[in-house]
């Protein structure tokens, strides 16, 4: 299992501007290493992040081989309402990742 | 006349500071690697959520209170809250073994407790579960000083000589000891990189030259090699006498696990 950590402020004001931190563990291995027996070690990334504000995508992102291990993401985006941010990174070999976290607007 | 080349003086002057014994910064110039980095690497490493060390430390966390081996025990069973129970315990490793009858560092610590008491396989140095419950541990001793165990067990004195000879020995292709880069020349740079006093405050630490989180043995593997040296394998006495002898020149600097480094 692949561990995450979220970063979003529990509260925040009608309007304000809030900024998001995600962390995730990932080898991120680019498919253009090879082992110590020469052989290219197959691609293995995180593809696409996005993340849903109550349900509207409020920030996407493809990756590429080129991004480094373990991807931190921040971002920003304006609190309109209370309710839960959901964070999804998908990948090679099936890698899919949910999390979610909840903010209160007042 | 022929004048003598430039070169010459500068390296009548390289071999008398070479020859001079080296000395080791005192208490009010020792600097940890941290104070070193650039600001943005110690945003990284002050933020919790921005630590990538603490993704190992939450897999720690995990391994911790999972039973495993044939006894069915977690480290939870026996050592209860390791906030309570493993608080200090990284500032006092490595640490006198009766049953090894030599200093066994925390890695090994971890291992014994597999093998004897959870009766399971010892873990696979800078495995990622050994790594991470490492780290977990270390993690509980964030911002404690280093203990000087020497001058509280007597036994590990000539495993600390031992480890100070090693650590001002000349060795590899290039013929330098590790005090000359971190006694005499640490904030110079080598290549991008600032040189440290090697205090081994953050360890297991995340290098982002590694990408992943590493043992202090990892690290030492590192310099090493930068000597075009022989290499010790994993677990070696060499390296824990090393390990012990770094952590007493560090006594009284703050453990900072899970440290980021370039």
């Amino acid at each position: 299992m692949s561990r995450a950590l979220i970063s979003v402020p529990p509260k925040a004001k009608k309007g304000e501007v809030v900024q998001i931190k995600a962390l995730i563990q990932h080898v991120m291995e680019t498919g253009f290493r090879p082992n110590s027996s020469g052989v290219l070690l197959p691609r293995d990334i995180i593809t696409s992040f996005k993340c849903l504000y109550n349900g509207t995508e409020v920030f996407a992102c493809e990756m590429f081989p080129a991004m480094a291990a373990n991807p931190f993401l921040t971002f920003h985006t304006l609190a309109t309402e209370s309710g839960t941010l959901e964070f999804q990174w998908t990948g090679d070999n099936g890698f899919s990742v949910k999390e979610s976290a909840k903010i209160q607007v007042e | 006349m022929r004048r003598r080349p430039r070169g010459f003086l500068a390296a009548l002057v390289v071999a008398a500071t070479a020859g001079a014994a080296l000395a080791q910064a005192p208490p009010g110039e020792r600097r940890t690697g941290y104070e070193l980095l650039g600001p943005t690497t110690k945003a990284m490493q002050d933020d919790d959520m921005a630590n990538p060390g603490m993704l190992w430390v939450l897999d720690g966390e995990a391994l911790w209170a999972r039973p495993a081996g044939s006894a069915g025990k977690a480290c939870a069973g026996c050592h209860g809250d390791a906030a309570e129970s493993m608080k200090g315990v990284a500032a006092r490793y490595p640490a006198f073994d009766d049953k090894a009858g030599r200093p066994i560092d925390l890695e090994q610590r971890i291992n014994q407790c597999r093998v004897d008491r959870q009766e399971a396989p010892a873990l696979a140095r800078e495995s990622r579960e050994l790594n991470a419950l490492t780290v977990f541990i270390a993690r509980q001793s964030r911002s404690l000083p280093i203990e000087d165990v020497v001058a509280k067990d007597e036994r590990l004195k000539p495993f600390l000589e031992a480890g100070k000879a090693l650590f001002e020995r000349r060795q590899g292709q290039l013929n330098l000891s590790c005090a000359q880069c971190h006694e005499e020349l640490w904030d110079k740079h080598l290549a991008g990189n600032t040189i440290s006093q090697a205090h081994p405050t953050g360890y297991p630490q995340y290098r982002l030259e590694w990408q992943t989180l590493g043992s202090l043995q990892r690290r030492l593997r590192n310099c090493l090699i930068g000597l075009r040296a022989e290499t010790y394998a994993y677990g070696a006495p060499e390296y824990v006498d090393l390990a012990l002898y770094l952590m007493w020149r560090a006594r009284g600097l703050p453990i900072e696990a899970p440290a980021v480094r370039p």
